[in-house]
């Protein structure tokens, strides 16, 4: 187990690593434009020159990057030239955002797919797996934008039962909580259509083991076998698809965030991105990569957990 | 070790003898009628493939074209099928037109990640060792990364153009196919049939391409279907968050951007096409589980 650990810390020090050289290499594309876009389009060349001076953005990027790296270390992650914040500052508020978000989600996504994909997979090809096979096909094919507009335009413009924006401000008459209601759901309509999928795969491939036709042959209630006998074998594969999701939410849902004007971390780097706010993109960046990476080990020890045969 | 007369008289491998049936593709094909969701799927695709090819034709507007007049009145009428945008352009038009880059941009992609993909799965997978080692490690680090990040970081920087889209696409999922490449290869390896192209002294370039490639094509197709499904969504994405193929040219994501802010006052500007690039999707997606029944099957 120690081996285990101290193979995946070694991994994500790694991967962290390549991927701030990477983000941070990508941003030398274009010097000088940290200058320009501080100072806006009105400055004098000589005024951007005097800025890249005394920023130190004229040195080598080798130099800079290894500076860079020292600041990380100290816990220093720079300075965001567009929210005009430490980015230490801004990167948890928005993350903070997110996760409140995600773990709503989380909650809703986990259940959901769980009993739908186990109900459709415990009988293959009957009426009820191709209705929920059906549901989560099409679910999983609606781009998040296109949910967002869709369920907005119900529920929203034609209804007028919840609000079109999340900005997490209460106000125009709307609590909190109203306001969450629409990006949770279509994050957890999209995503789950996907980790259903992969349950119910799960699912039919246990099913076919001879331990489950054992169960059911000496008599067993259907329904002791598949809770006892298929639902935690049923449940291994899946479980690092749905550890994967965490990655999702908390770093993919930039295009709900977008519909919703939800203040939330995808949405920041975008706007980073945009406004090319280095100091915040590559912090962004390195906060979403560890996240991903852990994630990742998080899935794998879970699936250590469930499975007895690897513990060992 | 071998001559050239051995090697002919070697009995033709089986990826050799699949090659000759010169009408499976087409059975194949018919085949996919006794699938409904795949059935559904074909039709869907072809039949927005046929819209964007005819577009010229069937389009009774050019797509950038502003009518001022329908402004007083943008929801659809008997002039505007589907309504006009916040400029007065025939959204019908924009939707036919918008067709045309994401039906070349996705597949395009995916050909491109189907084709590095492959080739470093079985280079990965055939070699082995640190080879392997580090062809797997760079797809890790590929696949670790939320992808929609990496595309704002790169698009931001590079510029958005069709090419510039093509190119992270393919960057970004060529390690999933090649994982999947690399599982197979490691497997097909043992075969009989390659140790005898290895005994005829073929080249490994040839073992990878000839005798392991073809037979890990089950799996491949169905990945590629979805695949492009998740491109098109990517695509519509990009273009929403305004990172997509450049304006003026009608891009489905971007018709959405454009015009979700006005959804209280005119909802048909966003939906219609929120519709089209939906509908595309779930075709290739009823396709791909369709490929996936039939291939369990036989």
């Amino acid at each position: 187990m120690a081996r285990f650990f101290a193979k995946h810390l070694l991994f994500l020090l790694f991967t962290l690593l390549v991927v701030s050289f990477l983000v941070f290499t990508l941003n030398e594309f274009s010097p000088g434009a940290v200058a320009r876009k501080i100072l806006g389009a009105y400055a004098t060349q000589e005024q951007v020159d005097v800025l890249t001076k005394q920023m130190g953005l004229d040195r080598p990027v080798l130099v800079r990057y290894v500076e860079y790296l020292g600041g990380l270390a100290s816990g220093d992650l720079g300075y965001s030239a567009r929210f005009k914040l430490p980015v230490r500052e801004v990167i948890f508020k928005h993350l903070a955002n997110t996760v409140l978000l995600a773990a709503i989600a989380f909650a809703c996504i986990v259940p959901l797919s769980t009993l739908l994909g186990v109900v459709a997979g415990m009988r293959e090809s009957s009426r009820v797996d191709r209705v929920i096979l059906m549901f989560s096909t099409v679910v999983a094919s609606i781009p998040e934008f296109a949910l967002g507009v869709f369920l907005a335009s119900v529920f929203v413009v034609w209804l007028g039962w919840l609000p079109g924006t999340a900005t997490l401000v209460a106000g125009g008459g709307w609590s909190v909580a109203a306001q969450l209601v629409l990006p949770v759901t279509v994050v957890v309509l999209f995503d789950s259509g996907y980790v259903v999928s992969m349950i119910r795969a799960s699912m039919v491939e246990v099913m076919q083991r001879p331990y489950i036709r054992t169960a059911v042959l000496k008599g067993l209630p259907f329904r002791a076998v598949i809770l006892r006998h298929a639902l935690r074998n049923a449940m291994l594969t899946p479980i690092t698809v749905i550890m994967l999701q965490i990655n999702y939410l908390v770093a993919g849902v930039v295009v709900v965030e977008t519909v919703f004007a939800y203040p939330g971390f995808g949405r920041m780097i975008l706007e980073a991105a945009l406004f090319k706010d280095i100091a915040l993109i590559e912090a962004g960046a390195l906060v979403a990569v560890f996240l991903a990476v852990l994630t990742n080990i998080l899935g794998d020890i879970a699936y250590v957990l469930l499975d007895p045969r690897i513990r060992a | 070790m071998s001559t050239p007369a051995t090697a002919e008289a070697l009995p033709a491998s089986p990826p050799a003898a699949s090659r000759l049936r010169p009408h499976a593709w087409w059975r194949r094909l018919a085949a996919l009628g006794e699938s409904t969701p795949a059935s559904v799927g074909v039709v869907i695709v072809l039949a927005w493939v046929a819209l964007a090819l005819l577009a010229p034709l069937i389009a009774p507007y050019p797509p950038n074209a502003n009518d001022m007049a329908a402004l007083a009145h943008t929801t659809p009428s008997r002039a505007h099928w589907l309504g006009t945008d916040q400029l007065g352009r025939d959204l019908f038009s924009r939707i036919l037109w918008g067709a045309r880059p994401v039906l070349i941009i996705a597949p395009l992609a995916v050909l491109g990640a189907a084709a590095l993909g492959s080739l470093l799965g079985l280079v990965g997978g055939y070699y082995g060792r640190w080879t392997d080692l580090v062809i797997t490690r760079a797809c890790d680090i590929v696949l670790s990364f939320p992808v929609i990040i990496l595309y704002m970081i790169i698009l931001a920087h590079v510029g958005s153009s069709a090419w510039n889209i093509v190119g992270v696409l393919t960057l970004t999922k060529a390690p999933i196919i090649a994982r999947i490449v690399r599982g197979m290869t490691l497997d097909l390896r043992e075969r009989e049939y390659v140790a005898a192209a290895k005994m005829r002294g073929e080249s490994a370039l040839y073992i990878m391409l000839v005798e392991i490639l073809p037979n890990a094509r089950g799996p491949l197709v169905v990945d590629m279907c979805l695949r492009t499904g998740y491109n098109v969504i990517i695509i519509g994405s990009l273009g929403f968050l305004g990172i997509g193929l450049p304006p003026p040219d009608p891009d489905w994501g971007g018709m959405v951007k454009d015009t979700y802010g006005m959804m209280m006052v005119w909802p048909h500007m966003a939906l219609f096409p929120c519709a089209a690039i939906s509908s595309l999707v779930v075709g290739f997606n009823l396709l791909a589980v369709g490929l996936r029944e039939l291939g369990l099957r036989d």
